[in-house]
């Protein structure tokens, strides 16, 4: 009983991360075709956020609102400045985004130094047979799962989400009913960015706060991303599922570099085979 | 805007006035130390300090006249944390710098990534950095303690008051390899039993199966040996799962001051071994302190690197002042008459003949429900006996090589 609550529990906890990393990558990157390599600064951004507002008194939650909505508002002034002029030139948006994660990490660096104090986790802990683990982690994995139902909720059930999916499928077919599709890309790449800066308010309290602690997310929103393919709910929560139970399992029996080697071993697998990822694969069968 | 003409008297000038120093200076030329330290990356947390504390030995040693009369000029280089970058700097510093001697180096990996230039360019390098031991190699004097400063005199000690099952939590690397390896060999040499051991990549900075792994195991104390800021994640997530486990370790503290920066008490009952940090509370810890905060007041933490390298610089004024000279053989003479000693922060220390490793007083640090520091014990003038008596020889022969005690040296 308790080595099965073990195993789920930890199969959440990498559901959760792989979620909630990757769902701001899923949208700049599996919806716009974006590929964003400042995500993990925007993350940056949210956990810095969060944390000196938390300092400054403010309760957590709170907090993690903020820091959210810092990195979708400098996500907005980018795309309009940078990110515009980059959508049709691929490699071109690499370059830029990478200059950009860049410019963050040794700007933070040299303005706030080295490292930042953090909060604490929250919540204390609860223990199910001979293990105690901590309760905010059950937290981080119901919000992965609200974060799914509403995304997927805003995209479908929504006017706002059936504009945004026709802006980027068909951008002149929308333009031509009467949308500002340049507001529509500006919109959904700060959705992308605040996503972002939500998982670094949300994980800022587990982990050390320094100018390069975005690169730890990288990884794994990558691969979530390339596995998912290019729609985030067919794709994505599937693909977070299925390298959750690998990871975990992988760790456990094995320790954290088989983890990791079990992360990209399947990558590498899916992607031979399902060039489309998950999503690509789903929608191709449903045709 | 000069003309072409005034542009010429002026470089004239120039050439003159560098003549003139030239000719008057010959005594006074500088002596150029290359300092390769990460100021940006995964380790700068830990490793910008060093920078400042060769800055300050640099500038009070020229304040008092240099050394042997001539002033010491830094050569500066950001390594970011990039083990290729060591090599390009290295090579950098000793081909077109063309310094005397080089400081350079946190992590192990970086170290031997640099090493094999310092040898090919036949250089002289002083790695400030407490590590896994083992170097046998006369182009590379070490300030850093060692397995034997550190874990002969924490294992055991841990073990005694703890108990005798012992979890190691490693970073995967030769650091973090060969650290366990002697931790392993400790436990069994004082009847102790190895519950568990993982090791972990860098980078990594989610642990909740480790914590698992670990509760599973039920060790009495865990021996921590991560390095790099993502891994230091996992003090904050052990704690928040309440794993509540005592832990004992050689880098954490004394390099990156988690305790300063993590909320308490997710460090209580953290003991470590270190050759010096802040909190040290002698009279020359404190002037040491207080001159540096002097001069670098937003310093977040004067950790035990930054102590080595300030040492370090006096050692090598008092090395060259004694030999006359900048030549690595001289200065290795004076090594091998076995008093190459300095008074500095932590106390007396001295360098070893054989192994040009550094004697230590080595503290043992424990960090409170508070995150204050408290000294349990000291033991003092602890050498690094271990590549000696394996059968490393400096004042003989030079193999350049790094051993482990699975690896010893080749018997004679």
């Amino acid at each position: 009983m308790s080595t099965m609550f073990s195993f789920l529990f930890q199969f959440g906890d990498a559901f959760a991360f792989l979620v909630i990393a990757s769902m701001g990558l899923a949208i700049i990157f599996g919806m716009m075709g974006v590929i964003n390599l400042a995500h993990g600064e925007f993350i940056m951004c949210g956990a810095y956020t969060t944390v000196s507002l938390a300092q400054l008194g403010l309760p957590l939650p709170l907090a993690i609102l903020g820091g959210s909505l810092v990195a979708g508002l400098i996500g907005m002034v980018l795309e309009r400045t940078i990110i515009r002029h980059l959508y049709h030139r691929p490699l071109d948006s690499i370059v830029a985004t990478w200059g950009l994660s860049m410019i963050a990490t040794q700007g933070v660096l040299i303005a706030l130094g080295s490292t930042m104090q953090g909060v604490g986790t929250p919540l204390g802990s609860f223990t199910v047979g001979g293990f105690s683990y901590s309760t905010y982690r059950l937290v981080l994995m119901g919000i992965a799962v609200l974060l799914l139902v509403g995304l997927y909720l805003l995209f479908y059930h929504t006017r706002a989400g059936v504009i945004a999916r026709a802006t980027i499928q068909l951008p002149r077919m929308a333009q031509a009913t009467g949308v500002d599709t340049g507001k529509v890309y500006t919109l959904t790449f700060g959705l992308g960015a605040a996503l972002a800066g939500l998982a670094g308010g949300l994980y800022a309290p587990t982990m050390t706060l320094v100018p390069t602690m975005g690169a730890t997310f990288m990884v794994e929103s990558f691969v979530t991303v390339v596995i998912g393919g290019g729609d985030i709910f067919l794709g994505a929560a599937p693909a977070a599922a299925i390298l959750a139970v690998i990871r975990s399992g992988m760790t456990a029996w094995q320790g954290q570099l088989f983890g990791q080697i079990g992360l990209l071993i399947t990558v590498i697998i899916v992607i031979r085979l399902l060039p489309g990822g998950l999503s690509g694969w789903i929608l191709g069968g449903r045709k | 805007m000069p003309s072409v003409s005034q542009f010429v008297k002026a470089m004239r000038l120039g050439v003159a006035a560098t003549a003139l120093t030239a000719s008057v200076g010959f005594a006074q030329d500088a002596i150029k130390i290359g300092v390769l330290e990460d100021q940006s990356g995964d380790f700068a947390a830990a490793t910008m300090v060093k920078v400042n504390a060769i800055t300050l030995a640099a500038e009070e040693i020229n304040a008092a006249g240099g050394i042997g009369g001539r002033p010491i000029e830094l050569v500066v280089y950001d390594t970011q944390s990039d083990n290729t970058r060591y090599q390009e700097f290295m090579r950098r510093v000793l081909q077109s710098d063309k310094v005397d001697v080089v400081f350079a180096g946190f992590s192990s990996a970086s170290r031997e990534a640099y090493r094999p230039i310092v040898n090919q360019f036949d250089g002289l390098a002083f790695y400030n950095n407490q590590y896994e031991g083992g170097v046998c190699d006369a182009n590379m004097i070490v300030t850093g303690a060692v397995p034997e400063q550190q874990f002969s005199t924490l294992i055991p000690w841990m073990m005694e008051t703890y108990g005798k099952n012992v979890y190691t939590l490693a970073a995967d690397y030769n650091f973090g390899q060969i650290s366990a390896e002697w931790v392993r060999k400790i436990v069994e040499e004082n009847g102790g039993t190895m519950v568990g051991e993982e090791f972990i990549p860098l980078g990594v900075s989610q642990f909740g199966q480790s914590i698992q792994n670990i509760q599973g195991a039920k060790p009495d104390f865990v021996v921590t040996l991560l390095v790099g800021a993502a891994q230091a994640s996992y003090y904050e997530q052990a704690a928040a799962a309440n794993v509540g486990l005592p832990m004992a370790s050689s880098v954490n503290v004394g390099q990156g001051y988690e305790h300063k920066r993590f909320t308490p008490p997710s460090l209580k009952d953290m003991y470590v071994t270190t050759n010096y940090i802040e909190e040290v509370d002698t009279p020359a810890s404190k002037a040491f302190i207080e001159k540096f905060r002097a001069r670098f007041p937003d310093e977040p933490y004067i950790n035990q690197e930054a102590a080595n390298s300030y040492i370090a610089m006096y050692l090598y004024k008092s090395m060259v002042e004694r030999a006359g000279s900048t030549d690595r053989e001289a200065l290795r003479a004076e090594i091998a008459k076995g008093d190459v000693c300095f008074d500095g922060p932590s106390g007396k220390v001295c360098l070893d003949p054989k192994s040009q490793h550094m004697s230590h007083n080595i503290f043992l640090a424990k960090v409170n429900d508070t995150h204050g520091i408290e000294f349990p014990k000291v033991w003092e003038n602890i050498t690094p006996y271990w590549l000696g008596e394996a059968g490393c020889d400096l004042t003989k022969n030079d193999p350049s090589e790094q051993y482990t005690p699975s690896n010893p040296p080749p018997q004679q």
